[in-house]
């Protein structure tokens, strides 16, 4: 008796997925590296949504948005390394915690 | 629905967009091959083409939905771009006398500032849930690098690692919205998603992308609970930068979220409403009450703005045609106030720099009487005291609001407004009757022009502008419905 792989599977993993990825932004105090990942992690999850509702719905556009979203997610985390690098050359650190000039 | 290109004429909706693109680049390619440590010629191109793409926008713009229905241009889009590209223009000019102390004197400034712009109008007008991410991510992305442009400054660099890791956290979250939506309508395109959600009724997925996709756009807002990147970014960017982000971009996500909620979610009024009236709510008391304890002016800026976007959702929760209208006048009127706001405070500079608190304001009335009348008159004008157009703006959302019965949310908006007036007047208090304690650098020319200008505006505001702004937001609201 073979488990059936649906739609339902797929959204489960991807809510986790983006779930992990809040999470990694908002419990982390540690680096500031994790959180670039974290955000990967939830466009991802955004990606995985919407190729499994394509296949399920059989409609092109979900793929054809998932690809836009990759396109663009690498051209985030070009731009959001480079400003962790002038935060590093600026603090000589790039630890969640010293992310703390500005507070009130 | 569909409009296949046929000719370059039948582009003629999206043609101040295809402007602005191609000039950006244009301007690019100039600033590379001028190289030099500061370009003006690229700085007064980009308003010149600012300038040439808002003619475009107000005098030639053209009705349509072009590229396979992902691009929508009717009256509404245009008076939301037109207030973006004046918003942006404006920006831009107040940093001219002041580049190379706050770091923007750099050609890519200009370009990035038009390539926000860029993706603002395409914000303003997506009509499918792909052009408005493509939008609201080519003007998030430009942002981005603008906030931390002043790269040898800790704390512009710490601002623009805050504003990029919320921003890309909010864009994660619309996106994750955009996909449950597309997931139970099977559309992307907004009109196709507003015949299916009319047809096949809410299911609970669907609810769970619009609170998402709300949740993104309330990040790009600055709504609370959302709020918590801006006072940092706000104080730590330089502060002509500060003056575009307080200006272009919060008028183009609310055209986003005016367009989305009134007219693809228009099948489930009720369940949206709440959102909208909830965010209203939080923004228009915790900035009331979280504005008091700051020294800081730029952070008292930073409030401000949370309240006033509070009380533009008060006019969007209304849900009605008056309410669309009663927002479009409030931004038109927010963007005046805050230019005016930001030309004041990059006018009083001291031989140690930017004024940065409020109690170096004091005495200001005696030293820059002309600066000191003109900031009072935005006090009392973010106050919402008549005859000034800021009592005009909230005046029309919370008519809006009466009128569709939400009784309790004008009450608390009106009493929030009473609350913020401390702040405001407190303002006012140190630069008239405090000793004066700096001396303040003489005014560069512009910015007295901007001042005088803003100031007669909100003064004269009944008499001047009132009525044909009134009329503009009232042909805009009725494209939308």
């Amino acid at each position: 008796m073979g488990l059936e792989i649906g739609l339902g599977h797929y959204l489960t993993v991807a809510a986790i997925l983006f779930t992990l990825g809040v999470f990694g932004i908002f419990l982390n105090r540690k680096n500031v590296i994790i959180i670039l990942m974290s955000v990967e992690l939830i466009l991802l999850a955004v990606n995985l949504n919407l190729v499994a509702f394509s296949a399920h719905l059989g409609d092109l556009q979900g793929q054809v948005f998932a690809l836009m979203i990759l396109t663009v997610a690498a051209a985030e985390a070009a731009i959001g390394l480079a400003i962790l690098v002038i935060f590093y050359r600026n603090r000589g650190s790039i630890a969640v915690d010293d992310v703390n000039m500005m507070k009130g | 629905m569909n409009s296949d290109v046929t000719s370059f004429a039948s582009l003629a909706p999206a043609y101040p967009e295809m402007f602005l693109a191609l000039a950006a680049l244009v301007l690019l390619l100039v600033g590379v091959v001028v190289n030099k440590e500061r370009s003006v010629l690229v700085t007064v191109g980009a308003v010149v083409v600012l300038a040439v793409a808002g003619f475009m926008v107000v005098f030639q713009g053209a009705d349509g939905v072009l590229f396979n229905g992902v691009f929508i241009s009717d009256s509404f889009s245009r008076y939301m771009k037109a207030l973006v590209i004046g918003g942006s223009a404006l920006a831009i000019v107040l940093s001219f006398s002041n580049a190379t102390e706050n770091g923007v004197h750099k050609y890519e400034y200009s370009v990035l500032a038009l390539m926000a712009t860029l993706g603002m109008m395409t914000m303003v007008s997506a009509n499918d849930l792909m052009s408005l991410y493509v939008g609201l991510e080519l003007q998030s992305l430009s942002l981005y690098v603008v906030a931390a442009i002043k790269r040898d400054d800790a704390r512009a660099s710490e601002a623009g690692l805050k504003y990029f890791v919320l921003g890309a956290l909010s864009s994660g979250m619309l996106l994750y919205g955009a996909s449950l939506i597309y997931g139970f309508t099977g559309h992307t395109n907004l009109q196709e998603i507003v015949v299916a959600i009319a047809n096949e009724g809410r299911s609970i997925g669907l609810i769970f992308g619009v609170v998402f996709l709300l949740a993104g756009i309330a990040f790009k807002i600055s709504a609370v609970p959302f709020h918590m990147w801006t006072p940092d970014v706000y104080e730590g960017a330089p502060t002509p930068v500060t003056a575009f982000f307080a200006t272009a971009p919060k008028v183009a996500a609310m055209a986003l979220l005016v367009r989305l909620v009134m007219d693809t979610f228009e099948p489930i009024t009720r369940d949206w409403q709440q959102i909208i009236i909830f965010l209203s709510i939080a923004s228009m008391v915790l900035a009331a009450f979280a504005a008091i304890g700051q020294r800081s002016l730029k952070r008292l800026i930073a409030y401000s703005s949370i309240g006033h976007v509070g009380f533009a959702l008060v006019g969007l929760s209304s849900g009605t045609a008056a309410g669309i209208e009663g927002v479009s006048i409030y931004m038109a009127i927010y963007i005046t106030m805050t230019v005016g706001l930001f030309a004041c405070l990059l006018s009083l500079r001291t031989v140690d720099g930017y004024v940065e608190n409020i109690d170096d304001l004091a005495g200001l009335s005696k030293e820059r009487p002309f600066v000191a009348a003109i900031m009072a008159i935005l006090m009392f004008s973010l106050i919402g005291l008549p005859p000034l157009a800021g009592f005009f703006a909230k005046w029309h959302v919370f008519l809006a609001a009466i009128e569709a019965q939400l009784f309790v949310l004008a009450v608390i908006g009106v009493l929030a407004s009473a609350v913020s007036a401390f702040y405001y007047l407190r303002v006012v208090k140190v630069m008239y009757f405090d000793e004066p304690v700096a001396r303040f650098q003489a005014v560069p020319g512009e910015l007295n022009v901007i001042m005088a200008v803003t100031g007669f505006l909100l003064v004269t505001y009944y008499f001047t502008v009132g009525s044909p702004l009134a009329s503009l937001a009232h042909t805009a609201a009725g494209s939308l419905l």
